[in-house]
């Protein structure tokens, strides 16, 4: 298994010939704010690259407003765990709130791994926390994006924007080619302010640095 | 391992297939669609799965010619099914858990009359307490009833497990009516990639139904007639032996889709029984889990494999009495319950499908994720040393083990 490193491309990793791929990725958020969505088209975009993918929605009752997770496991070879993450490289928290609850978000996060908030500026306690586990921490103001294009908080494909950018996992062309094939049905208004609203965040995120 | 190899997992097909992303029930939704159905009929409320609304969807948005007949409960929904399929019409339904149960008496039935059903379940738990989420309460549920139950491993098994049911059923040396299982929201709600063969191919596999006796007004005939103690006794025996000559044809049909698709398709699948000393039995989207296990502990030098099954009924005796021979130990996962019986439903199936043999491996019954609880690699990994454990001993402690439990 490779650790994500920022910024190294799948092309890289390839060069390397390091076949195994394993990212898993975590997704947080309330209900009703796209959360699983999120991490389906992350799930389709890795699809279009020739990746073997596993997305689960953790289904509970359907609260709006309650906290939601979704799952993403992307790797070069078939998947054959259908279990849980329990140690994600990658937390995406999508929903403004939720970064306060540290333990929460932060749970199981691998040493190394990546945290990417929605946030102006990311809460002091998990940069606290993140720092004790050399986890970067990558954040955006999804807020402001979202009111700007839909005019409405819509954080979900921002956020993905902003999780392509910090990772680099799959290629933004293949991201929009997932709304595309997810929004179809919607309209072109639809598909066209998500691709803008995932690139604005794309250019928009950045890490942290103390 | 290199990359190569890797990407060319799947064998060159001789058809035209597309890689898409699809979840479980979206996929088994598709192979409906292609199969061409003429008639669906199902109950649209929990808990059925989405399976249904994107069939209804395709019917509505005229991709896919069908009668769709939204009914008021399960039991209608399974009995209009049976109806159509003696009509002549190629039928798809499906359902979960309650949903199931209220199909019950209609199961036996469509079996009896020798329907060409094809139904899948979206394993869920039977209440109380309400639940939804995975067990394979639903799926043990039809044992006894006289369809032929594939289990579907993934995504991809699923959407391919569909298109063969409808082969199967349909095939004069078969007619019985079929279920695809599949685990509810880890492989129902979950989207992974797979290979849907393309339409036009679709049909070299699966032509239209040529039914047997179809009912006709111009021609009335009698199904389901009273009959009693002169010759109901004969008629289950002539049943039960068709049921029974119907395993060398799935198995035929099995080798017919592999060489189609190049994706191959057996009653069980093997991992590590070459030279396996202990071994785990399982079914569905936990198999990968388990292998996943075994792999690791392999590298480690451990002994250890997997067995799945695809087929589960007819119960393939003789695959299991080759594939158990030379195991020590064998652990028989359930994600089910069985009150009062010497084990859960596989174990029972396992250990009277070994009974007679002179070399046999110690068998005990574990049980697993019910109502959705994750079986967690640790989990598989306990189960493992428990069967080495006993292998070493030489007799099982506890028959009956539960993991993922709280104490």
């Amino acid at each position: 298994m490779i650790k994500l490193i920022s910024n190294i491309t799948y092309l890289h990793l390839k060069k390397i010939e390091r076949c195994r791929l394993l990212i898993e990725v975590r997704w947080h958020g309330r209900g009703g704010q796209g959360v699983v969505t999120s991490s389906e088209l992350l799930a389709l975009a890795a699809i279009y690259e020739g990746k073997y993918v596993y997305h689960a929605p953790e289904f509970g009752p359907e609260r709006r407003g309650a906290p939601v997770r979704a799952y993403t496991r992307i790797d070069n070879e078939p998947i054959e765990q259908h279990f849980g993450i329990y140690e994600p490289d990658i937390v995406v928290v999508i929903d403004p709130t939720l970064q306060t609850e540290v333990d929460y978000i932060l749970s199981g996060l691998k040493k190394n791994g990546m945290l990417i908030l929605n946030a102006d500026e990311p809460y002091e306690k998990v940069i606290e926390k993140a720092k004790m586990n050399d986890i970067r921490v990558w954040y955006v103001n999804a807020y402001d994006i979202a009111m700007d294009i839909f005019g409405r908080p819509f954080y979900n494909t921002p956020m993905l924007g902003a999780l392509v950018k910090a990772s680099n996992i799959v290629n933004l062309e293949s991201v929009n080619r997932a709304i595309e094939e997810k929004f179809k049905g919607r309209g072109k208004e639809i598909i066209q302010k998500n691709i803008q609203a995932v690139e604005l965040a794309n250019k928009e995120v950045k890490q942290y640095e103390s | 391992m290199s990359c190569k190899s890797n990407r060319n997992g799947e064998r060159r097909m001789s058809v035209k297939s597309r890689r898409i992303g699809l979840n479980g029930d979206t996929a088994v939704a598709y192979a409906a669609k292609q199969a061409n159905v003429d008639v669906i009929s199902a109950y649209p409320i929990t808990p059925q799965t989405i399976m249904v609304e994107k069939l209804a969807e395709y019917v509505n948005n005229g991709e896919l010619d069908a009668v769709f007949i939204p009914v008021e409960s399960e039991h209608t929904a399974l009995s209009a099914a049976v109806g159509a399929s003696l009509a002549g019409a190629r039928v798809f339904t499906a359902t979960a858990s309650q949903g199931l149960a209220l199909m019950y008496e209609i199961l036996w039935i469509a079996a009896g009359l020798r329907t060409t059903v094809v139904m899948a379940l979206g394993n869920r738990a039977f209440s109380p307490n309400i639940n939804i989420h995975c067990s394979h309460d639903d799926l043990y549920a039809v044992r006894d009833t006289g369809w032929i139950e594939l289990i579907a491993e993934n995504v991809q098994e699923a959407y391919d497990l569909t298109l063969q049911a409808f082969k199967i059923s349909e095939d004069k040396k078969v007619l019985f009516p079929s279920t695809i299982s599949l685990d509810g929201f880890i492989l129902t709600h979950s989207l992974e990639a797979l290979y849907v063969i393309d339409d036009a191919y679709v049909e070299n596999f699966l032509p239209p139904k040529d039914p047997v006796y179809p009912i006709d007004p111009n021609n009335p005939i009698t199904y389901g007639p009273l009959d009693l103690q002169d010759y109901y006794i004969e008629h289950k025996k002539l049943q039960d032996y068709h049921f029974e000559n119907s395993y060398p044809r799935i198995l035929e049909i099995f080798q017919e889709y592999s060489e189609f698709t190049g994706r191959t398709y057996k009653p069980i699948k093997t991992y590590g029984l070459d030279d396996a000393e202990v071994a785990i039995m399982i079914l569905g989207s936990s198999a990968g889990t388990a292998r996943f296990v075994a792999k690791k502990l392999r590298e480690k030098g451990q002994k250890v494999g997997v067995i799945s099954l695809t087929l589960y009924r007819p119960f393939p005796v003789d695959k299991i009495k080759e594939a158990t021979k030379g195991l020590k130990a064998l652990a028989i996962m359930d994600r089910s319950l069985s009150f009062g019986s010497p084990g859960a439903q596989l174990y029972m199936d396992v250990a009277s499908a070994l009974v007679n043999e002179r070399e046999k491996p110690l068998l005990f019954n574990v049980i697993y994720g019910l109502g959705g609880r994750d079986l967690t690699p640790d989990q598989v990994e306990y189960v493992f040393k428990k069967a080495q454990e006993y292998a070493k001993e030489g007799e099982v402690k506890e028959l009956k083990l539960w993991v993922g439990v709280r104490e």
